[in-house]
């Protein structure tokens, strides 16, 4: 029987990177459940290995130890199933929005439907994040948010089940993320599949997952704990900036991240 | 070649400075709202004001090195000589191109059949190299073992001269005309093998993640995310081959003869006729010039970092 409370499960995955010094050991004893529906964040120090986790479970690389699962097969190469979006948004250059998006949509759909079809899936997938009007444009046309509204589109338009966000809204100005949070969060709500996204903004994690996922500093990042984000959805940014529950989550991961696991000195420097 | 090298700061100085303004609309509508629009309506500002100075620069200095270099020239033949004046090199180029595709004998042709032979054997000399060198190129850039395997061998027959080539193409060609063409043929290949497998090594792997992501045929990858992404690269490449075929088509017309504007120049050294070759040597570098010139409007085309 299937058990959709591990539609994600990531079993004593270590991670050691051959580099010209020796050997690095990225992540040590990784084990994580992932439920279907669920939006989890990976928060963490940068250098922590939260790309690398992600980069796993896309399949981009395999585990040195231990078993990836999504739907209760192994993860042994990336596949559309698991979409990603990427952190500078990986569009590429020569390709307008429209045709970037097509790519994607044409490997995944292209043997079944109708050009017709697919061409309307493009157009509803740059509709839903609300880049319909620059569909013949190019991605050095448009600006930074914009060409990562077209990333998830691109990602969406896949129909995965499961879409892995790598940092996404990390380049952009403060306004200009928290719009596309909200988007991001309607679309997740609307569409309902898994997501697994990379931050290091606590503010984001706190109000877009049902789960934050706390790493532990590198080399050999492991997860440090996480907190259960139980606020109720469709959730309100303004609404929630007084609200206690949201506080106390917010303080937690503060609280891991500042004091328990204070940014190691070395990598300031 | 040339244009690069002539490049004077002040007037990329201006460009730059003139075309920010036009910059600055489009990046502050950048949120959200109907950006494009926005975009779209505004003019290009830079357009409207061609300032004297600007025109002064394109124009008049460029001019003023002609007429310098002319004026040298002159000053340096006032005495007589064997050296012609500029006048009497203008005159007997006045003349050459009054008649250039005349027909006396084969050996006794208008400087435009010349030009057009030359060209021919570049043009084919450089397409077979084109031909071999940028699939090369790919596979040397896709596959290390291969790349391992070649480079030594570039490395050490890349800075051979073109003339030494020539007797090898010779010996096994048995005919003049194609050992010209083998001669370019070798010659250009390398900075084509070379850029490409530079282009295709330098594929940022975003994209090769995204490919990978999106689970695309091997087709696929190449045309839709190889090919683009290694274009730039190759069209340097492609530059700098013409232009190395331009270069060592000259000196190989010279030794196997036949009708070519390097035959043509060494043809009229034995006959003593030195206007023909000061137009001769001007001939060259506008044609260089202008295949430079080609290439880079072509180049410009497909650059998709702007």
């Amino acid at each position: 029987m299937r058990d959709d409370s591990k539609f994600i499960e990531v079993q004593g995955a270590e991670m050691v990177f051959k580099t010209k010094r020796g050997p690095f050991h990225a992540l040590r004893d990784i084990n994580l459940r992932v439920a279907k529906g669920e939006f989890v964040t990976l928060i963490g120090h940068s250098g922590c290995g939260k790309s690398t986790l992600l980069n796993l479970i896309a399949g981009l690389t395999r585990p040195t130890e231990g078993v990836l699962l999504c739907d209760q097969r192994e993860i042994a190469t990336p596949g559309p199933e698991r979409a990603v979006v990427f952190q500078n948004h990986s569009l590429l250059p020569w390709l307008s929005c429209f045709d970037n998006v097509h790519l994607a949509v044409e490997r995944v759909f292209g043997a079944k439907e109708s050009a017709g079809q697919l061409k309307e899936r493009v157009l509803d997938a740059l509709t839903l994040v609300g880049m319909s009007h620059a569909a013949g444009k190019r991605p050095h046309e448009i600006s930074g948010g914009m060409k990562q509204r077209v990333g998830i589109a691109r990602a969406l338009a896949m129909e995965p089940k499961v879409l892995l966000l790598d940092e996404p809204f990390g380049a952009l100005d403060a306004l200009t993320r928290a719009h596309l949070q909200d988007e991001l969060l309607k679309i997740v709500e609307r569409i309902q599949c898994t997501v697994v996204m990379v931050t290091h903004d606590v503010d984001e994690a706190v109000l877009l997952s049902d789960r934050i996922v706390m790493m532990t500093n590198g080399p050999a990042a492991t997860i440090g704990d996480i907190v259960d984000v139980t606020l109720a959805r469709p959730r309100d940014r303004v609404a929630l900036a007084d609200d206690i529950n949201y506080m106390q989550c917010r303080r937690a991961v503060l609280d891991f991240l500042h004091n328990r696991h204070t940014r190691p000195q070395m990598l300031v420097a | 070649m040339v244009s690069t090298v002539f490049h004077s700061p002040l007037e990329s100085a201006t460009r730059h400075g003139s075309s920010s303004p036009s910059e600055a609309p489009s990046a502050a509508a950048a949120p959200v709202a109907q950006p494009c629009a926005a975009a779209a309506a505004t003019p290009h500002p830079w357009r409207e004001r061609v300032d004297g100075r600007a025109i002064a620069l394109a124009v008049a200095a460029p001019v003023a090195g002609i007429a310098l270099l002319i004026a040298i020239w002159a000053l340096c033949t006032t005495k007589g000589g064997s050296f012609p004046t500029p006048a009497a090199t203008f005159d007997s180029a006045r003349e050459l191109f009054s008649d250039p595709f005349y027909r006396k004998s084969p050996n006794d042709q208008g400087i435009g059949w010349n030009i057009l032979a030359s060209l021919g054997r570049v043009a084919l000399g450089f397409g077979l190299a084109a031909l071999v060198g940028i699939p090369l190129g790919f596979l040397i850039g896709r596959f290390s073992f291969l790349n391992r395997m070649v480079t030594p061998l570039i490395s050490l027959l890349r800075p051979v001269s073109p003339l030494a080539w020539l007797p090898i193409g010779l010996l096994v060609l048995k005919s003049a005309n194609p050992a010209a063409i083998w001669t370019i043929f070798i010659c250009s290949i390398w900075p084509m093998v070379v850029n490409t497998a530079i282009g295709v090594q330098r594929v940022p792997q975003d994209y090769l993640n995204v490919a990978r992501v999106l689970n695309l045929s091997e087709w696929k990858v190449v045309t839709r995310i190889l090919l683009p992404a290694v274009l730039p690269y190759l069209l340097t490449g492609v530059r700098l081959s013409v232009g190395t075929a331009w270069l060592v088509i000259v000196a190989a017309e010279m030794l196997t003869g036949g009708v070519g504007i390097g035959f043509w120049v060494w043809d009229e050294w034995n006959n003593l006729n030195v206007p023909h070759i000061l137009v001769a040597i001007f001939v060259i570098g506008a044609v260089g010039l202008l295949l430079e010139q080609a290439l880079m409007l072509v180049a410009r085309r497909f650059n998709h970092d702007e």
